[in-house]
């Protein structure tokens, strides 16, 4: 009955002296709103390349080759989209073509099944090929032909589209389908779409644990590096992650300031000067305080703590105790479409490859240079060393500075993907001692290893029971965990007792 | 911390004047809830504002003075005695809520439209099982936790973290509406505890009679076990335990054992807090409120007895005063003193004034 009404309207709008293109305009601007949603039905139908500009001038809201503004109800702004991904399907680009086909997907209208159809048969690109097929199949489901609805539920069950498995769920209901070999084929196609979204929905989880692991890695590394060398518990090591990104909304400031036009280059900049800044406050705080307290890491602990109070507080005072904006450069929004309901964004990928960077950065560092060799031989030895003639302090000193500067440089990544607070630190602080707990010290395997394996379990596990209990059961692991293994995943082999 | 610390408050600074300090102090606190039933216009009366406050802190000394035992005594720094705390206070709490909900449910439970009490709430409108609650819930989770963190043997900062790790996952899990325990709001409006209304001027006195009576009590339990056999194996457990074990000890027993109390005792304490100051929530679980207990015992001086009860006077009094004044510096202040206590004052005030007394 629908579809009745639609071709009247249809073969109407075929009638109306659309033929010159420049009238085409006059004459969609001068007929009344229920009119012009008529044209636009008919030529989201009968799509023709040369009607594009005008489509595309509608849908900005004025008229080709005039600066006056049109207004549009939202019904009509709804039909001008649709009609120009209509038109757009003609275009000889894929990527046009795509994103006109996943437009359809969800806009359209049973008078364009015939346009749909034509193009279905004649599009070479595999993808659009796909997206053609689940707009086509979307609009055959409502066809009054048993087996048209067949073939398009077959049609459903070969892409691995989220619209597509809502779409086959309506029809499992009786009062929805009344054809029994219909609703048979949708719990097949059903079937088969789960599948291949369960396989987008495994790979999100474990990029999104792969894109914390990450994070966790950057805020713990520091901390297994000084925890392992010193043996202390730098409770203020999460500030170093706050004192990172505000630096890094500090260099933004600047950029804005007085270098706009180089404002998209803001993070490469701040990642030396979160380096800096860090690892002189790391220094600094070495020399003056934990420098004294050590072989007291109880002690280290809680003094630590009270310099996390001073900082947290000083950048309360500086900069608010509301978070700041840091806005992601252009290059780092966005993101790859992988499968129907898999979206990497960029700035995970990017902090995925940085975290790893650092890591191989650190691991050269600490194997391959002279301070690497003094720190080692401070962590397995310290007496041993100092009688050797390793500058014991000086190593301290330094490693404690590029414990904290990796962690300034995680407060850069953070910066680019959370809210950035006086609090930031915090939130992490726990997840990252449970790493050096994991993973144990003196191994930069171990701390990458637990990173990632907390990262991946933690986002697992939070569709299944919820974020809260995820957490407390992974904190039950580890205590089980710890049971077998006391010196966490990779311990060094020793045997110094006191 | 070379030698052991067979130190008991009486040896330290001479047994007659400490005894003669220690009772005119315990007199003026026994004072106090009777100075606040004068009538109000007299000039000696306490306002119920000062009790409570007193209270609250008396509270925090009994925590302080539990976490010295596990700390000062045994050398297991806890970060999580917050959550043995405010676990006792919940198990009040729950006491109280029936008591003011009568028959129907409690006010956030109607909020949620639940139609029914979880399970574990049973039983909790009778007095005598909530007190049952209020020794078992920290009791027994103190157990399950310390047999398996000693059992492997987990020592140092990494038992520091375990418990810091446990009272945040403790908090994340009663922010939660769904546990049954009031979300984030937690527990409050309570109205009367055994029949005595909440607000009276009577049951509080009453309430502050019993911290006093209770801080008393374990002070006492403190200083006799720290005279017994028991405390010397536990400071030979802090200051070398491979040595103790050498010498035939297992150290697991008198390790849980030590624990066990100082939960319980730290349960014992919010249930007194939770009447005084009227509200439970689960901020009272979060790290920054265990990490401030140890500087309390750290301020005052580990390893004594009367050490922690004076770090929580000092720092709490401190704080209600700070944060009226200057409240943006007082984070600033605490920082400092966790700094300058462990840099300067390895024996906290306590031995500094015993140095003083030597020279």
């Amino acid at each position: 009955m629908l579809t009745a009404l639609y071709r009247l309207i249809f073969s109407i709008a075929l009638l109306l002296p659309i033929a010159a293109n420049a009238s085409e305009a006059d004459y969609f601007i001068t007929s009344p709103p229920t009119q012009q949603a008529t044209l636009l039905q008919g030529w989201a139908a009968q799509p023709e390349a040369s009607r594009l500009p005008l489509l595309e001038a509608l849908q900005q809201g004025r008229l080709p080759d005039d600066e006056r503004k049109l207004r549009l109800n939202n019904r009509l702004r709804g039909l001008v989209d649709n009609a120009l991904a209509s038109h757009r399907l003609l275009s000889s680009k894929t990527d046009v073509r795509l994103a006109a086909a996943r437009q359809l997907q969800k806009t359209a209208q049973p008078a364009q099944v015939a346009f749909l159809d034509r193009r279905f048969a004649t599009e070479p690109d595999e993808t659009v090929h796909a997206a053609l097929a689940l707009a086509l199949a979307n609009l055959q489901l409502v066809d009054s032909d048993p087996a048209v609805r067949l073939a398009a539920v077959r049609l459903l069950g070969e892409t691995g589209d989220p619209l597509a498995r809502t779409r086959l769920e309506t029809l499992l209901d009786p009062g929805v389908e009344t054809d029994a070999g219909v609703r048979t084929a949708a719990e097949t196609s059903l079937a088969q779409v789960k599948r291949k979204l369960m396989l987008g929905e495994l790979l999100g989880q474990a990029f999104s644990g792969m894109s914390l692991g990450s994070i966790l890695l950057l805020a713990a590394l520091g901390l297994a590096i000084t925890f392992g060398l010193l043996g202390v518990i730098n409770m203020a090591h999460g500030e170093m992650l706050m004192l990172g990104a505000y630096a890094t909304y500090v260099v933004q400031i600047m950029f804005q300031r007085l270098a706009p036009d180089a404002l998209a280059l803001y993070p490469l900049v701040a990642l030396p000067v979160a380096f800096f800044v860090t690892a002189s406050v790391g220094m600094l705080l070495e020399r003056t305080v934990i420098r004294h307290l050590y072989g007291r890491p109880l002690e280290t602990l809680l003094a630590t703590w009270g310099i996390s109070l001073i900082l947290i507080q000083a950048v309360r005072l500086c900069f608010g105790a509301q978070n700041v904006e840091v806005a992601n450069p252009a290059w780092l929004s966005g993101g790859i479409q992988v499968l129907p309901n898999l979206v990497l964004p960029y700035n995970r990928i990017v902090i995925i490859g940085f975290a790893l960077f650092v890591v191989v950065l650190t691991w050269l560092l600490l194997n391959k240079t002279r301070l690497g060799l003094n720190v080692r031989a401070v962590t397995q030895n310290r007496n041993m060393a100092a009688c050797c003639g390793v500058p014991t302090g000086r190593v301290d000193m330094l490693a404690f500075g590029l414990g904290s500067g990796i962690a300034g440089l995680g407060g850069v990544a953070l910066s680019q993907i959370g809210n950035v607070g006086p609090d930031l630190g915090q939130s992490y602080i726990i997840d990252s001692f449970l790493v050096v707990v994991l993973g144990g010290v003196g191994q930069l395997a171990g701390s990458v290893s637990a990173a990632f394996g907390l990262g991946i379990a933690n986002k697992i596990l939070e569709p299944q029971i919820g974020a809260v209990l995820g957490k407390i059961l992974i904190l039950a692991l580890i205590i089980l965990f710890i049971q077998k293994r006391p010196q966490g995943l990779f311990a060094l082999k020793g045997r110094v007792i006191d | 911390m070379n030698q052991p610390l067979i130190v008991t408050a009486a040896q330290k600074a001479g047994p007659k004047t400490s005894l003669a300090v220690g009772g005119i102090v315990l007199l003026m606190l026994l004072a106090l809830p009777l100075l606040s039933l004068l009538p109000a216009d007299s000039s000696l009366q306490v306002s119920a504002y000062t009790l409570t406050l007193v209270g609250k802190i008396l509270c925090y000394a009994i925590v302080a003075l539990a976490l010295d035992l596990v700390w000062g005594y045994a050398g297991l720094l806890s970060l999580g005695h917050g959550l043995f705390f405010a676990l006792g206070g919940y198990a009040m709490g729950m006491y109280l809520m029936r008591e003011a909900a009568g028959d129907g449910l409690p006010a956030f439970m109607t909020f949620l439209s639940w139609s029914e009490l979880p399970w574990y709430w049973a039983g909790t409108q009778h007095f005598l099982w909530a007190l049952c609650l209020v020794v078992l819930a920290p009791g027994l989770l103190a157990l399950v936790f310390g047999f398996f963190a000693f059992r492997s043997r987990i020592k140092g900062v990494y038992f520091s973290i375990m418990t810091q790790a446990l009272t945040f996952a403790g908090m994340l899990l009663f922010f939660r509406n769904e546990t049954g325990f009031g979300g984030n709001n937690g527990f409050t409006n309570f109205r009367s505890i055994l029949g005595f209304s909440i607000t009276a001027q009577g049951t509080r006195a009453v309430l502050f009679l019993l911290t006093v009576l209770l801080l008393v009590a374990s002070l006492y339990l403190g200083w006799r076990l720290a005279r017994s056999k028991f405390g010397r194996v536990l400071t030979a457990l802090r200051d070398a335990e491979n040595r103790l074990m050498f010498c035939g000890y297992d150290p697991r027993g008198f390790k849980l054992f030590v624990w066990v109390l100082s939960a319980v005792l730290c349960g014992l304490a919010g249930a007194l807090y939770v009447p005084q100051v009227g509200i439970i929530n689960p901020s009272e679980m979060s790290p920054t409120n265990s990490i401030e207990a140890a500087v309390w015992v750290a301020l005052g001086g580990r390893g004594t007895l009367i050490g922690p009860l004076l770090g929580a006077g000092l720092v709490n009094g401190m704080k209600s005063w700070f944060t009226v004044a200057f409240p943006e510096y007082w984070l600033f202040f605490l920082g400092a003193l966790f700094i300058v206590v462990t840099l300067y004052l390895p024996k906290g005030i306590f031995g500094l004034m015993k140095k003083g007394g030597e020279q």
